[in-house]
């Protein structure tokens, strides 16, 4: 009604060549359809503040640190003892080699068994079994990892790791270790895994099946050597975001784990990871401002880099793959 | 590929023994994890058996684990999504929107596309550190001090006949839920607006096109014809995202959340302290303010505690957050399944 009432206004006023129907005017209307599409561009806008912001207090509290500490110092050291009052150890190799490893022994357990359930979902499984089986697994990423975290450290470190590895077969097992926080995000991070790879095997063409088949290949054939090479990009930056997960899990490696800085190797033995380090940090009395506080932000922007560039690389690798099916 | 021409039987015995061996392998595999996911909570249940009982439901946090009780934590958690949810929802919608329905394809759009799957995947403690800079710190423009309940600056709004008192907001928000909501808010917005993205572009055009031939607006289109079709898939992605938050502690231990807590926010810990005076409706008013803590943080601070009877409280709590969180992904899914029926355009 606005529209019609305000354009009678507007003929007699400016009339040029254009019809005054065709003429843009400025109305309750329009304005309106403006303040509504700026105010969502706002919306989308946020989520680049986001990013702005959480770039931003990194680069800035890390700085404050690395003016402390040199960056060479933090990225070789080979010992992580913030709190040590007559010569605190910032070097972060003890925090990265724990997160690797864990993240390591996740992805034993979980890439494998992702990938396969992802075959089993895309070639095998009858829809009706497919029904069941992928609203099932999502209920595995739906759960919080401070319950994986609880699992680690109440059922699976004391009922199966130490009986089978410190009681059978003599290997000395931390009740905090590597190990028990590896199974756990593996069994978290496979659903991840098995959606992501299932997407791009199911996104392969079925000419290329079909093609296999009249050769005389088995359903074997089939999947392992042409579908999976088919779908590999897709399956490599499933890897690559699960793993990014992995390294970036807190809740299940801080309870799981321990908090004990050990540069090892030794899935029994119990390691710090990065994101424990930086929950232990601000759990601590540590006052704000201060070095041992501010090493804090240091793990935190080594995390914040090393999951970003996984994540990216997934994305080109992704979007590379989808290139080639459409 | 070892395709002799002349395949004996016993090649063709063994193919099939190695056809079955191998699917009999992807099988087990898909389901390994759901059932140690089963086993895991079959013993997390017996263990939870004999303390999940109505004194656990009703009771606050106690250094006896007998005494222990999960009333604070989930009425803290209750808090936190309704909050997290009055931020996320809109804003991650109308993100969604703006993508979906306004923005050409541009550089913009695709910049802000990118970004999106980058936040996607940083890790939830980053957001912790996040959160605690811009809304527990306020980046310190505030100065530092702690939000103390009693301290609260109260805006009073006469209505005539009686007084509205609306505490203000403390500057900065301290380890407050309203702070936690607001980090978990930045937490699940990414998949709001992802979800949200997908349940729009299932809208077919036609139904656009039509809208606006018919000389509706585009935002008349939007809010008329395109949300009330993409509601149950948005709605969908926003149970999953909610469900996300509840089950986050990490962002909230960075915070400085994890302490002992043994009140309800504001003070409300039942439907009559909200409706009797005291403490009514102020208590509500200044419940975003209040400390806190959450179902995860209290399973969290009983795991840690080193008594072993509070492993048995911890597996209680777990069981709570279980089943709050599998009614709420049972709901997604039922509405998923319902709206995949429904959608013959």
């Amino acid at each position: 009604m606005t529209v019609v009432s305000s354009s009678l206004a507007t003929t007699s006023e400016n009339g040029g060549d254009v019809p005054a129907s065709l003429r843009r005017r400025v109305t309750l209307s329009t304005v309106k359809e403006q303040l509504v599409q700026l105010s969502l561009f706002l919306c989308a806008f946020a989520s680049i503040l986001t990013t702005i912001a959480i770039v931003y207090i990194l680069i800035t509290e890390s700085w404050q640190f690395f003016s402390h500490v040199s960056l060479w110092s933090f990225l070789t050291g080979t010992e992580w003892a913030p709190r040590d009052s007559t010569d605190p150890q910032f070097g972060v190799l003890p925090l990265l080699s724990g997160t690797l490893l864990v993240a390591f022994l996740s992805g034993i357990f979980g890439l494998p068994l992702g990938l396969l359930s992802a075959i089993y979902l895309s070639e095998y499984a009858a829809p009706r079994m497919r029904n069941i089986a992928k609203p099932l697994l999502e209920l595995l990423a739906g759960i919080p990892t401070v319950v994986y975290g609880y699992f680690a450290v109440t059922f699976i470190t004391p009922w199966v790791l130490r009986p089978v590895l410190q009681d059978l077969l003599g290997l000395e097992v931390d009740f905090f270790n590597a190990l028990s926080g590896g199974i756990v995000v593996g069994i978290m991070i496979l659903p991840t895994v098995s959606s992501l790879s299932e997407d791009a095997l199911r996104a392969v063409p079925g000419g290329l099946r079909e093609a296999a088949y009249a050769l005389g290949s088995t359903k074997l054939d089939v999947s392992v050597r042409v579908v999976v090479p088919a779908a590999f990009s897709g399956i490599v930056a499933s890897f690559l975001l699960a793993m990014a997960r992995a390294i970036g899990e807190t809740m299940a490696v801080v309870i799981a784990c321990g908090q004990q800085p050990i540069l090892t190797l030794n899935p029994l033995s119990t390691v710090q990871t990065m994101t424990a380090a930086i929950v232990g940090t601000a759990l601590g009395d540590t006052p704000a401002g201060t070095v041992e506080y501010q090493c804090l932000y240091a793990i935190a922007i080594t995390l914040f880099v090393i999951t970003l560039s996984m994540n990216i690389v997934a994305q080109f690798v992704m979007r590379r793959f989808r290139e080639v099916y459409q | 590929m070892s395709l002799s021409v002349e395949s004996t039987p016993d090649d063709i015995a063994r193919r099939y023994f190695r056809e079955k061996l191998f699917e009999w392998h992807c099988f087990a595999a898909t389901w390994i994890g759901v059932v140690v996911l089963a086993v895991l909570l079959i013993g997390t249940i017996a263990k939870a058996v004999g303390w999940l009982d109505w004194q656990f439901m009703t009771s606050f946090d106690s250094r006896f684990p007998q005494n222990a009780g999960i009333l604070a934590p989930l009425l803290g958690s209750l808090w936190l999504t309704v909050l997290t949810g009055l931020f996320a929802i809109p804003v991650g919608v109308g993100a969604a929107v703006y993508l979906e329905e306004y923005s050409s394809d541009t550089w913009l759009r695709r910049i802000i596309q990118t970004n999106l799957a980058n936040l996607a995947g940083v890790p939830s403690i980053v957001y912790g550190i996040l959160g605690l800079s811009v809304f527990v710190r306020m980046f310190g423009v505030f100065g530092t001090a702690k939000p103390d309940e009693a301290a609260l600056k109260v805006l009073v709004v006469s209505l005539g006949i009686t007084h509205l008192r609306i505490p203000l907001p403390p500057l900065p928000l301290g380890p407050s839920l309203l702070a936690g909501a607001g980090t978990l808010a930045l937490l699940v917005m990414p998949t709001i607006i992802v979800a949200s993205q997908e349940a729009l572009r299932a809208i077919p055009p036609s139904i656009r096109h039509a809208s606006l031939a018919l000389g509706a607006t585009r935002w008349q289109t939007v809010r008329h014809q395109v949300l009330p079709a993409a509601f149950p898939g948005i709605l969908t992605g926003v149970i999953l995202a909610m469900s996300r938050a509840i089950g986050e502690a990490a962002p909230l231990l960075m915070m400085g959340a994890l302490m002992y807590v043994a009140r309800a926010p504001g003070g409300i810990d039942s439907v009559k302290a909200l409706f009797s005076g005291d403490p009514g409706f102020e208590g509500l008013m200044k419940a975003p303010y209040d400390k806190f803590t959450a179902l995860p943080l209290q399973i969290y601070n009983w795991i840690s505690r080193s008594e072993d009877r509070f492993q048995n409280v911890a597996a209680a709590g777990i069981v709570v957050l279980l089943v709050v969180l599998l009614s709420m992904n049972g709901v997604a899914i039922y509405l998923r399944q319902k709206y995949r029926k429904k959608l013959r355009w």
